[in-house]
C-alpha cells in the first residue's frame, strides 16, 4: 500500500498535512488532560487516576445545562466548569484529605476507586447512552492548503492556548502559584515556611479538576461523550503527561502534541491497527529509557 | 391419634396441593443479559422488553393455564459470569429455557452449559459462530451479519459500485463484519482497496479516512456500533469526501443520525432491521402490525423507542411462548417445538427454524434506507 501512495507524490503532501493538523487538535486534548495530571502530580507526588473522568463530567455537565436548563452555549460551558470542579473539590475533602496513611499508593488506589464510582454515579445520572453536543460554531469545514478542519478544531487549539497562558501566568506570577511550585519541589519545607500545604492540595484538585473539564468540553462536539469516555482520554492524557516529565509547563503540551501527530501519522502511513499501540510504545519506551520524561534532566536523589 | 389424623390430613392436602400446582405450573424462563457494562446497550432494552412480555402474558392468563416467571441475570457482558449465571439458572432456578446471552463472546461460553444440561438457548448475539454449525440446544435471533453485508453488497452491485473500502471497528462486532464482507466480496467479484480499523473509543479517524479518500473507492462500508460511525460520518463531511458512505445495521437506529447531526448523515445508507423503520413500510407488510405494537407498547412503559436489540428479546420470547404453546413446557418440548418454528411473524423477520438452520433468518430481515432530511427513507 505504502508503494502506491509514494507514487501519487501530490497526494501524499496533502494527506500529510492532514494527518498532522488532525494530530495537533487530539493532541492538543492530550495535552490539558496531561497538565491536569501533573499539576496534581506535582502538589502531591501522587497520580490521579480520577483525571479522565472530570473530562467527562465537563461534557455531561454541559449536555444537562444545555438540554435541561436550556442555557446557551456561551452560559452553559462555564456552568459546567464549574460544576466539575465541585465535584473534584468533594473528591478532594472526602476521599483524599481525610486518609489518615496518605501514603503514595494508598493515594493511587484510592484515585482509582473515586474514577470507578464517579464513572458509576455518571452512569446513574445520564443513562449509558452516548450523547452529542452542537459545535460552538457550526460545522462546515475549513480548507488549509489540501487539509480541512472544522471550527471546532480552531476552537480547541486556542482555548488550549488560553489555558496555557494562564498556567504560566499563574505559577510563576501569583503567590499561591509559586506556593504551589514550592510544594511541589519540597512540601516539608514549603510548610516549615508557612505555606499551607493541604489548602495547596486543595487547589490543585480545583485547577486540574476545571481543567480537565474544559478538556471534555471543547472536545465532546467532535467526539461526542458519555459516561465511559474518560477512560481512554484519561490514559492518553497521562501518556502524554509521562512523555513530558510530569511538568505543569511546556513540556507536557509538547508531549500531547507528539503523542497526537504519532497516533495520527501511524495511523495513516503504517497501519490503523497499530495506533493506540503506538501511544503504549512510546509510553513504555519513555518509562524504560527517560523516566524523566524527554526532555527532563535527570533527577538525583538527594539525602 | 387424632393429632396424627390431622396431621397426615394436611400434609396430604399440602402434597396434593403442592403438585396440583405443579400441573397447572409456572414455566420458569431463564435470562442472561448484559444489563450493564459496555455491552449494556444490547443487554437493558432486552431485559426491559422480557420483563414486558411476561408480565403482558400473565396478565393474559399465561399461556395453555400457566403461569410464567422470567428470572433475570446481569452479566456484566462477562463471558467468566455468564457461564457462572447459566449454571446458577439450570442448577439453582431450574429454568426450562435460557434467554440470551446478549453477545457473541458469552454466548459461546454458555453454548457447552446449555448443549451439556440440555436446555435450550436462544442468544441474542449476532455472531455467525452461535448457529454455524447448528448446535442441537442452541438458536439465536439476530440475523447473521453476513445477511446484512450481503444487503449492502447486492445494493452496490446493482448501482455498479465495484471497489470497497473497508473501515471496521476492533471488536467482536467489526471483526465479524470485516471477516463476512472480505469473504463475499470476493465471491461477488468486488476489490476490496483499502482495510482500515479504528478502536471502539477512538475520537478521530481522519487519518484512515484521509488515506481512503487518496485511494479513491467506488464506497465506503464501515461495520461498527455508536458512537464510532457517528464519529466517522463526521470525519467523512469534514474531509469532503463524496464516496457513498455504507454503515451496517449496528447503527440503525435515530440514535446515530442525532449524534452524527442530521447535515452530516445526509446520505448515508445502510441495511436496517425493519423496526427502525416499521411506519414506511407498506401497511400490508406481515410484520407492520407486530413492530407497531412492540414500540407503542415500549414506548409507554419507558418513555423511549423501541430498539432493534429489544426487539432480539423480542423474538426469543415469540419462539419460546409459541413452542410452549405448541409442544409443552419441558425443555425438551421447547427445544423441539423451536425448531420445528415455521412462518413465525415477529421483530427481526419472520423465522423458519429446520435441523439445520437454528436462526431462521434471510435477506428480507433487512431494508436498504438512507438518510434523508434527518430520517430514513427506503431505497431500492
Amino acid at each position: 500500500m505504502s508503494l502506491s501512495l509514494l507514487s501519487r507524490g501530490e497526494m501524499q503532501f496533502d494527506q500529510l498535512l492532514q494527518y498532522t493538523l488532525s494530530g495537533l487538535s487530539t493532541g492538543a486534548i492530550y495535552a490539558l488532560i496531561g497538565i491536569g495530571f501533573s499539576i496534581i502530580y506535582n502538589a502531591t507526588g501522587i497520580i490521579n487516576f480520577a483525571q479522565g473522568e472530570f473530562v467527562m463530567l465537563g461534557g455531561l455537565f454541559t449536555l444537562t445545562c444545555l438540554d435541561l436548563l436550556k442555557l446557551p452555549i456561551w452560559a452553559a460551558v462555564p456552568c459546567a466548569v464549574v460544576a466539575s470542579t465541585v465535584a473534584g473539590l468533594l473528591f478532594e475533602r472526602l476521599a483524599i484529605r481525610p486518609l489518615k496513611a496518605p501514603t503514595p499508593i494508598n493515594l493511587v488506589i484510592i484515585t482509582i476507586g473515586g474514577s470507578i464510582l464517579i464513572r458509576g454515579l455518571a452512569m446513574l445520572a445520564w443513562g449509558k447512552d452516548t450523547h452529542s453536543i452542537p459545535s460552538f460554531s457550526g460545522d462546515d469545514p475549513i480548507a488549509i492548503g489540501g487539509a480541512t478542519i472544522l471550527p471546532q478544531h480552531l476552537w480547541i487549539l486556542a482555548i488550549t492556548v488560553i489555558i496555557i497562558i494562564i498556567n504560566k501566568y499563574y505559577f510563576y506570577y501569583t503567590i499561591s502559584g509559586k506556593a504551589m511550585r514550592a510544594c511541589a519541589y519540597n512540601r516539608r519545607a514549603a510548610g516549615l515556611v508557612g505555606i499551607d500545604v493541604r489548602r495547596m492540595v486543595l487547589f490543585s484538585f480545583l485547577i486540574s479538576s476545571a481543567m480537565g473539564a474544559m478538556a471534555g468540553i471543547i472536545v465532546a462536539p467532535l467526539t461526542m461523550t458519555a459516561y465511559d469516555v474518560g477512560v481512554m482520554l484519561g490514559l492518553k492524557g497521562f501518556c502524554a503527561a509521562i512523555i513530558g516529565g510530569m511538568s505543569s509547563g511546556m513540556a507536557t503540551v509538547v508531549g500531547g502534541l507528539l503523542l497526537g501527530i504519532l497516533e495520527s501519522l501511524g495511523a495513516g502511513l503504517i497501519s490503523s491497527g497499530y495506533k493506540d499501540a503506538i501511544a503504549f510504545i512510546i509510553l513504555l519506551l519513555i518509562l524504560f529509557i527517560r523516566p524523566q520524561g524527554l526532555f527532563g534532566k535527570a533527577d538525583s536523589e538527594r539525602v | 391419634m387424632k393429632k396424627i389424623f390431622a396431621v397426615c390430613g394436611m400434609v396430604c392436602t399440602l402434597l396434593m396441593y403442592a403438585t396440583m400446582s405443579f400441573a397447572s405450573g409456572t414455566v420458569k424462563i431463564g435470562a442472561l443479559f448484559a444489563v450493564t457494562g459496555p455491552a449494556s446497550f444490547l443487554g437493558e432494552p432486552e431485559k426491559k422488553t422480557l420483563e414486558l412480555l411476561v408480565k403482558e402474558a400473565n396478565d393474559k392468563g399465561g399461556i395453555n393455564g400457566m403461569k410464567l416467571e422470567a428470572v433475570i441475570y446481569d452479566t456484566t457482558g462477562d463471558a467468566t459470569k455468564a457461564v457462572q449465571l447459566a449454571t446458577k439458572l439450570i442448577k439453582d432456578d431450574k429454568v426450562s429455557i435460557i434467554i440470551g446471552p446478549s453477545t457473541t463472546g458469552e454466548s459461546m461460553a454458555v453454548i457447552p452449559v446449555a448443549e451439556k444440561e440440555r436446555i435450550p438457548l436462544i442468544s441474542c448475539a449476532a455472531g455467525i459462530k452461535i448457529t454455524e454449525p447448528a448446535k442441537h440446544w442452541v438458536f439465536k435471533t439476530p440475523a447473521n451479519d453476513h445477511v446484512a453485508a450481503e444487503k449492502i453488497l447486492n445494493y452496490m452491485a446493482k448501482h455498479k459500485q465495484k471497489s470497497i473500502a473497508l473501515l471496521t471497528v476492533t471488536d467482536g462486532f467489526g471483526a465479524s463484519g470485516r471477516e463476512q464482507i472480505k469473504s463475499l466480496a470476493k465471491q461477488k467479484g468486488f476489490a476490496i482497496v483499502a482495510d482500515e480499523v479504528y478502536g471502539p473509543k477512538d475520537t478521530d479517524m481522519t487519518s484512515q479516512l484521509t488515506k481512503i479518500r487518496g485511494i479513491k473507492p467506488d464506497a465506503i462500508i464501515c461495520w461498527g456500533t455508536n458512537p464510532g460511525p457517528a464519529v466517522i460520518t463526521k470525519n467523512v463531511k469534514q474531509l469532503g469526501i463524496k464516496t457513498p458512505l455504507y454503515m451496517s445495521h449496528g447503527v440503525a437506529s435515530k440514535k446515530f443520525i442525532e449524534l452524527a447531526g442530521a447535515d452530516s448523515a445526509e446520505g448515508v445508507m445502510l441495511p436496517a432491521g425493519k423496526l427502525a423503520v416499521y411506519d414506511m413500510l407498506p401497511k400490508n407488510d406481515p410484520q407492520y402490525k407486530l413492530l407497531k405494537e412492540y414500540d407503542l407498547a415500549y414506548k409507554k412503559a419507558y418513555g423511549t423507542e423501541a430498539s432493534t436489540f429489544g426487539g432480539y428479546a423480542y423474538d426469543a420470547w415469540m419462539l419460546t411462548s409459541a413452542a410452549i404453546k405448541k409442544s409443552g413446557a419441558t425443555p425438551e418440548k421447547i427445544r423441539n417445538g423451536i425448531e420445528q418454528t415455521q412462518k413465525l411473524v415477529s421483530i427481526s423477520g419472520i423465522f423458519n427454524m429446520s435441523a439445520r438452520d437454528h436462526n431462521g433468518l434471510d435477506l428480507s430481515a433487512f431494508e436498504m434506507v438512507k438518510v434523508s432530511n434527518g430520517d430514513w427513507a427506503l431505497i431500492k
